[in-house]
């Protein structure tokens, strides 16, 4: 059973962190790391070639934290793997007891590191969920039957509550709540206002979602994500805040953890994500900040 | 319309390496609109090609270069040539090329890369927007395909990579989905946005695909 399916269910506020794999295969930087946040958060996302950038893959690092005693969520997009190949990596995960599974469309190849790839895009995060619920109910996307205990598994997908329009994103949410998601992960938030008018839309659905928390880390990294990352707007007083401040990485901590007590303190929505991006080991410390 | 470019020459003299003596032949529909297989666009060649020491033997532009029983007719007309040519030069598209070269015995290379399916937006600039998928969704989607006009081929709604209304892929391209969303919301038609797109059969697509109308019919 899935522990991020139980938090949620219990109506606890849960919280999530996100984790890379490495370029190589040295996993020792992300098993530290998961020693630093074991025990404080309730899942770990492990993304899927972030960025279309080539790194070991997402099952790998899910399998080691589901061994070092840690709840994955495996991160799966549809860029680099047919139906096949997705539906086979399903079942590896289920083998290993990976339940939690987050369906994502994927960056294109051409913005990433190996920019000669194949795009693939056999499945969308929509038809990813179907996949998956066709796992479920016991047949591969063939219609052929599986053999044995069909896999269980605890799925979702990704939001942008900054989307433009946003009625156009919210249509493809009511489709993947449709077709079996059931918690949300959302991009980066930095203003309550957005994503209150996101939440009205979202509330109408049946699913858990979980707010995106990037913490800062310079004002010109804010500045970065405002001109390049589709639907991060960091306002500009906190990239005043940013600015003025003498020791930028902690301030980035404060601000993600005002933002994390904020939403929870209003009951925006039913927990947090915390997307470190290579900062893993600050995961605690934005925690301690904001009382989780 | 299919769209075509021409070859850098210094790939088309590489191609041509030991060839003294060649025919060229072009045709006469889209790679005449793209000015890569026309009658001027075979002058120039000419003109080019024995620039650095290679005999043009003889040239024309087949009324239809992917017609199979058109070119084999049409390419009688060399047929005084052809015996002491190396090498034909076909400037048509991918199809045209393997057309002529069904119909001699003559080594045969393009001089041409054919890119895709275009729209003549005006003159000399062409755009795609159809992939020739074989399972056409343009009934749900606001007659915009997003199989084509969507950079990932998405069919159930925008990836979340658009800014400003445009793709992550390219910035200069319009987001399919937002396009899509744009001209439903003017026809009152938001709820086809709610519409499942099957995900694609490519097992019905795979290629090289055959159509015999005659054999359907039946």
């Amino acid at each position: 059973m899935s522990l991020l399916k139980t938090k949620l269910e219990s109506g606890q506020f849960a919280v999530t962190a996100e984790m890379a794999p490495p370029k190589g295969c040295d996993f020792s930087h992300q098993m530290h790391c998961a020693e630093l946040i074991k025990g404080r958060v309730d899942a770990v996302n492990v993304t899927d070639f972030q960025s279309a950038s080539l790194k070991a893959s997402s099952l790998g690092l899910c399998i080691k934290l589901k061994q070092a005693g840690l709840e994955p969520v495996l991160q799966m997009t549809g860029r680099d793997r047919s139906r096949m190949a997705i539906q086979g990596d399903l079942l590896s995960a289920a083998a290993f007891g990976i339940e939690n599974v987050l369906t994502l469309t994927g960056d294109h190849t051409t913005v990433g590191d190996c920019k000669n790839s194949k795009p693939v895009f056999d499945l969308d995060s929509v038809s990813m969920l179907t996949a998956a619920k066709q796992l479920e109910a016991g047949s591969d996307a063939g219609g052929n039957k599986l053999q044995g205990e069909p896999p269980v598994f605890f799925l979702g997908s990704s939001v942008t509550p900054e989307y433009e329009p946003l009625e156009l994103h919210m249509y493809k949410y009511a489709k993947k709540v449709a077709e079996g998601a059931k918690f949300f992960q959302t991009q980066g938030v930095y203003s309550l206002e957005p994503f209150k008018r996101f939440m009205d839309y979202a509330s109408k659905y049946d699913a858990y979602v979980l707010a995106g928390i990037i913490p800062l880390k310079s004002a010109g990294a804010a500045r970065y994500m405002n001109k390049n990352v589709p639907g991060i707007n960091v306002p500009d007083s906190i990239i005043q805040r940013m600015k003025e401040s003498s020791d930028p990485v902690k301030e980035g901590i404060l601000i993600a953890a005002e933002m994390i007590s904020e939403i929870k303190a209003q009951g925006l929505c039913h927990g947090v994500h915390i997307m470190a991006i290579g900062a893993e080991e600050n995961v605690p410390l934005i925690l301690d900040e904001a009382g989780l | 319309m299919i769209i075509t470019k021409q070859k850098p020459f210094e790939e088309l003299l590489q191609m041509l390496e030991g060839c003294k003596n060649v025919v060229l032949t072009g045709c006469g529909e889209c790679a005449t609109v793209c000015k890569t297989g026309s009658a001027e666009a075979l002058e120039e060649l000419k003109a080019k090609l024995e620039a650095h020491g290679i005999n043009v033997l003889g040239s024309m532009v087949m009324t239809n270069s992917c017609n199979k029983l058109l070119v084999k007719k049409e390419i009688k007309q060399l047929k005084e040539v052809l015996p002491e040519a190396d090498a034909i030069i076909s400037a048509a598209c991918g199809d045209g090329v393997q057309t002529v070269a069904t119909n001699t015995d003559k080594v045969v290379y393009p001089s041409n890369n054919t890119l895709f399916l275009g729209e003549i937006e005006r003159q000399g600039i062409f755009s795609e927007a159809c992939k020739l998928c074989g399972d056409c969704v343009l009934a749900d989607t606001a007659a915009i395909c997003p199989v084509t006009k969507c950079a990932k081929s998405l069919t159930n709604g925008p990836c979340g990579g658009a800014k400003d209304g445009k793709c992550e892929v390219n910035p200069e391209n319009d987001c399919a989905w937002i396009l899509i969303y744009n001209r439903l919301k003017d026809q009152g038609r938001l709820d086809r946005l709610m519409k499942s797109i099957p995900t694609k059969d490519y097992g019905a697509v795979a290629y090289p695909r055959v159509l015999n109308t005659k054999e359907e019919g039946k």
